[in-house]
């Protein structure tokens, strides 16, 4: 059986296991569409969280943004999972109390206000769509390599099936086919990677691997790619190179950005009891953190095998690899497989039959390729999104996981589009027009609206995504940002203070979403279409502060504009008092009410 | 509320839990990941340092025993204070 054929039936495979496990399990109800009638226990409920929030994001892309750049971008590591502290302890067992189904709906009600309701409905809209179009990016990557076709092509096949996805069930399908694609995605994760660790440094666990030694030269593999890679002219892998306040509000952008999404908040919506909203996210981080503390070994690892195979024979003095190798060998088999997808290029721009790959920016390099006569780094494309997926072929792993991969891959990406589209979907039909246009309207007409809302947020999401802002995970990082500056503070600040009224938090809202998504804008581009942008992230608005760090400090905007304009406006009135005073208590907490 | 003094209690013994809690949070992260890692850039840890490990490993390890203590202390707490879910 050829690779094609064994990507296929491990696809195909899971995806029947998936589509088998949503007929099973349909939702039949809006309650059930919604919040899968409460009754998901929370080991289960924390897997499916799991598969919900661990994305194209953090699957494909974050390891390959991580082994090219070192270091710097741990800030992807701490920040994805340092936000579940903060919804922890600040906000999944008061909402789960509060007892609603959707995040506008306790800000509708807290804060008294229909407008704040809309207000923070289109937050949740705004922050989501750009979350979509991140998973958009990445599914055009998976479906491109595993279907061999260009990414658009890619792309386009992926839109159609996560729409015929997300509108076969609502969440109580998905809650048990994300725990199904949760199983299949980490599987496609630690699998490659327990192989690679143990060919590098013979360690089973890859996190131990890293820190370990390198089998081959009886160095510490870190110390060894430090090494490597600075002979080649590029910054040293563990070094920190990055401007540090960037680093820090990127990294607590991301943390406050996880705590503010709503397709995550939602799930502590769907425990049983308050005591279960507290353990289930400690259950989501702990399979989160399975992935994420393999995360950086992958991404270490892949670096030092690219980077090996490039230099095939020990380093600048061994030669480069040369075309005729690339063209025969098997085991560089895979460039040429990714080529098609138009994510991988080489020229050899000076004639010499090698592909030379080193910093050409280096003024040490460049005095080196003088001297040797090369005329610049010639491996021209590697697009940071294929890191991952290309991994288990970078490392010569027999094809049944290579198939898993590409399964897991999808089951990524597949599942927090759904995720997401149930909430843009809900936020659509069960705020914006059961909650303010049209309170008459049907159970379902309801549930017709919702499935066309989804329809016009993919197709936007992938319109977007044929031409996106950024690699998955950086496109994903935005939404991150949005979702920090709105409905984080918002949340908290209606759990934390009784002071804040429906003006200040309105007022804060809009501010905290305004202000950044200037930024965002005027740094990636109006409305994210390419070239019309009037700054770049290499040199930003203000100081070093780039847009995928600004939401930490449309946080900030958001916090102090509610505190000053709540002083300056009427006071909360006393039945809100009340109500907040009821959410800070466990007691009580019964089932929830639709209204 | 009649226990309305107890429910101060209760609330104020969760803030401060809550505030012990982030400063942690803060610190392994933001501290002995990022801005303190040059201070802990002696102690080394295979082929590099330990600051290096708690941005890619240790920061999430702490996270992870973070919530865990959180839930199971409020939990005890809520019954301290009787307001657990009956």
């Amino acid at each position: 059986m050829d690779q094609f054929t064994i990507n296929l039936l491990f696809v195909g495979t899971s995806f029947a296991l998936y589509i088998g496990i949503a007929i099973w399990a349909r939702a039949g109800s809006t309650s059930e569409f919604y919040a899968a009638g409460r009754g998901v226990h929370p080991v289960t409920n924390g897997m499916a969280t799991a598969a919900d929030w661990m994305s194209a994001a953090s699957f494909i892309s974050m390891a390959g943004l991580i082994a090219f750049t070192g270091y710097d971008n741990s800030s992807f590591l701490m920040g994805w999972t340092g936000g579940y502290v903060l919804l922890a302890l600040l906000l999944a067992p008061y909402l789960r109390k509060f007892g609603k189904f959707t995040v506008s709906e306790f800000i509708g009600d807290r804060f008294y206000s229909p407008t704040a309701r809309l207000v923070a409905v289109v937050c949740l809209i705004v922050a989501s769509t750009t979350y979509v179009i991140g998973q958009m990016t990445g599914v055009g990557v998976a479906f491109g390599r595993f279907l061999e076709v260009s990414n658009t092509t890619g792309l386009l096949i992926g839109a159609c099936v996560v729409f015929a996805y997300a509108v076969f069930g609502g969440m109580k399908g998905v809650t048990y086919t994300q725990v199904a694609q949760y199983v299949v995605l980490i599987m496609a994760y630690t699998i490659p990677a327990i192989f690679i660790s143990l060919q590098l440094t013979g360690n089973p666990i890859p996190a131990l691997g890293l820190f370990g030694d390198h089998v081959a030269s009886g160095e510490p593999l870190l110390a060894k790619l430090d090494a490597i890679v600075r002979e080649l002219g590029f910054n040293e892998y563990t070094a920190h190179h990055a401007d540090t306040l960037n680093m820090v509000l990127f990294t607590l952008s991301l943390m406050i950005g996880t705590a503010g999404l709503p397709h995550v908040i939602m799930r502590f919506f769907t425990v049983p009891r308050v005591a279960d909203a507290r353990w289930s996210a400690g259950w989501a981080l702990v399979f989160i953190a399975l992935l994420y503390l393999t995360a950086p070994a992958v991404g270490a690892m892949a670096r030092l095998n690219i980077t090996e195979m490039m230099w095939p024979n020990g380093g600048i003095e061994g030669g480069a690899v040369t075309v005729e190798q690339i063209e025969n060998e098997a085991r560089y088999d895979w460039m040429a497989t990714w080529q098609k997808t138009g994510l991988l290029g080489w020229e050899d721009k000076n004639g010499d039959g090698a592909i030379q790959y080193y910093n050409d920016k280096n003024t040490d390099l460049q005095a080196i390729a003088a001297e040797k006569g090369w005329e610049g780094n010639e491996l021209t494309n590697f697009n940071r999104d294929i890191l991952v997926l290309a991994n288990p072929e970078i490392a010569n792993l027999p094809s049944w996981v290579i198939g898993l991969v590409a399964a897991g891959g999808l089951a990524a990406a597949l599942s927090t589009a759904a995720g997401l589209l149930l909430a843009i979907s809900s936020a659509v039909s069960h705020d914006l027009i059961k909650g303010s246009l049209n309170p008459n309207i049907s159970e379902k007409g309801e549930l017709m609206s919702a499935r066309i809302a989804m329809a016009v947020a993919i197709a936007v999401a992938t319109y977007l995504g044929l031409n996106p802002p950024g690699f998955a995970a950086q496109t994903v990082a935005l939404a991150f940002g949005l979702a920090a500056a709105s409905i984080f503070p918002a949340l908290m600040m209606g759990i934390f203070s009784t002071k804040i009224n429906n003006t200040g938090a309105v007022a804060g809202m809009l501010a905290g979403l305004g202000v950044t998504l200037l930024y965002i804008f005027l740094h990636k581009g109006w409305f994210f279409i390419p070239d019309t942008n009037s700054f770049t992230d290499a040199d930003p608005l203000l100081g070093t502060i780039k847009s995928t760090s600004f939401g930490a400090i449309g946080a900030m905007i958001n916090f102090t504009v509610a505190y000053i304009v709540s002083s300056m406006t009427k006071e909360t009135p006393q039945e809100i008092k009340d109500l907040v005073e009821s959410v800070r208590v466990p007691r009580g907490a019964g089932i929830a009410q639709d209204h | 509320m009649a226990d309305n003094s107890s429910n101060n209690a209760y609330w104020s013994a969760n803030i401060r839990i809550i505030i012990v809690s982030l400063i942690i949070w803060a610190v392994v992260s933001f501290g002995f990941g990022i801005l303190l890692r040059p201070a802990l850039s002696g102690i080394s840890v295979g082929g590099t340092d330990l600051g290096f490990w708690f941005a890619q490993q240790g920061s999430i390890l702490v996270f992870l025993g973070l919530i865990f203590f959180y839930a199971w202390r409020m939990n005890k707490l809520d019954a301290e204070h009787g307001v657990e879910e009956e």
